[in-house]
């Protein structure tokens, strides 16, 4: 019953970087059960959009809205969560230890920590430092992060990096489970999306 | 999981990464010790001029020492993202900000307590002085890491802050410098030091109070 009240809008966005206007009265709708891909080549403003949308620059017109109210006086930041191309873990740390600091950041979720490491494959590797893992592992772990948590919405930048052909699918899986518990998913991604059960809407920078 | 559970979390992690990387600890304990034990050898063979000048040494060296250590801060969190997290929690950011600094504290200011009576001795000074010397190292010391904090934050996110952060930070130790060396020097003669150590907790329970918000809000604007 709630899954009909979570969106999230943007309306009329523009971002202006060093004179140049990345693009202009951008408006969408992400709702529930949803996958929002945001397509256009380099330096077209997709991370700018993304790092928008969590609040780390201000847009420099329009309005970002969560469930019909503005970012900052709503339950926004206790339902998303971003993975961006820094991996947002530390390489001193164990698998476990991460996953614990993160854990404790926000609200549990569906998974246990352990649940979690086996279902992105990483589960012999949670007493190993971050520093001892490939970048498709930490990768993985980074987006473990995701399953411990009960975040509704999942931003992602460029999430398949250095994923192998497993990995991908593994991720993918992960998202249409997402989708199919009411989340909602604003990605952006070079990798060509297959996700043949969700309702994947594009957006085109240029 | 609650914002205590949020808290504490933090400054587990950030004392297990601590002793991941010992220089962080090391450094600033070694410097504060080969400073200290530097002045002797430089001033020569006048105990006097050593003993009345002792509690300004220890305490310019507290005060360097702690100016050494602010930048691993938030360097490498900001550096790896994980400070992005941090920020994106739920929580009040400025509480976890506070938890980083406890943590800094912990493993910088510290170790200082624990070699400063030894090294007290060492540049001669009286008995009478080395507690009020401690007394204001246990309350100065945290002051540094809290006002350091905002400094950081707000110079994180250039690439070759050092020298800005220095400019914007010790300006604003001088009062502790000015009020903890004093108390200590008076201890020395035996004179009451109530107005000092008074002044030095009200410097240390307003940076508490004051310091994790705009250390929160620079980080917001850093990371943009």
């Amino acid at each position: 019953m709630r899954k009909q009240t979570f969106s999230l809008q943007g309306v009329d966005l523009s971002c202006i970087r060093d004179d140049r206007v990345l693009f202009e009265g951008l408006s969408f709708e992400l709702r529930a059960g949803q996958v929002l891909l945001l397509e256009g080549k380099n330096a077209s403003g997709k991370t700018s959009l993304l790092r928008i949308l969590c609040g780390f620059r201000e847009a420099d017109a329009g309005q970002i809205k969560w469930c019909g109210e503005a970012i900052n006086d709503s339950d926004y930041y206790v339902d998303m969560a971003y993975v961006g191309h820094l991996d947002g873990v530390k390489k001193e740390l164990t698998v476990i230890e991460n996953l614990k600091v993160s854990l404790a950041l926000s609200q549990a979720g569906q998974y246990s920590i352990q649940q979690a490491l086996v279902k992105v494959h990483l589960d012999d590797f949670d007493d190993a430092l971050v520093q001892t893992l490939s970048a498709g592992q930490k990768r993985r772990l980074s987006l473990a992060r995701l399953l411990i948590t009960n975040k509704r919405l999942w931003i992602l930048d460029e999430p398949f990096t250095s994923l192998d052909t497993a990995g991908i699918i593994l991720i993918e899986t992960l998202m249409t489970e997402h989708c199919a518990s009411g989340g909602m998913i604003f990605l952006t991604s070079h990798h060509d999306l297959h996700l043949p059960d969700v309702d994947v809407h594009r957006i085109l920078l240029s | 999981m609650s914002l205590s559970n949020a808290f504490f979390a933090i400054i587990r992690r950030d004392l297990i990464l601590a002793l991941r990387r010992r220089s962080e600890i090391a450094n600033p304990l070694l410097f504060f010790i080969l400073v200290i034990t530097l002045f002797p050898l430089g001033i020569g063979a006048q105990p006097h001029l050593l003993q009345s000048i002792a509690p300004g040494i220890i305490w310019v060296s507290a005060l360097l020492a702690a100016m050494l250590s602010l930048d691993s801060l938030f360097r490498s969190d900001f550096d790896d993202g994980s400070l992005e997290q941090i920020l994106l929690s739920s929580h009040p950011t400025s509480l976890l900000v506070l938890a980083k600094i406890i943590a800094h504290w912990l493993v910088t200011g510290v170790p200082l307590l624990f070699v400063a009576p030894l090294l007290a001795v060492f540049l001669g000074m009286p008995t009478q002085s080395i507690g009020i010397l401690l007394l204001t190292l246990l309350l100065g010391t945290p002051v540094l890491s809290l006002i350091g904090a905002i400094g950081v934050a707000l110079t994180v996110g250039l690439r070759r802050g050092g020298m800005i952060l220095s400019l914007l930070v010790l300006p604003l130790y001088v009062p502790v410098l000015i009020f903890a060396s004093n108390a200590v020097e008076i201890a020395s003669t035996g004179l009451p030091v109530h107005a000092q150590i008074n002044i030095l907790i009200s410097i240390f329970v307003m940076a508490l109070v004051l310091a994790p918000w705009p250390t929160s809000a620079a980080l917001k604007m850093s990371i943009n």
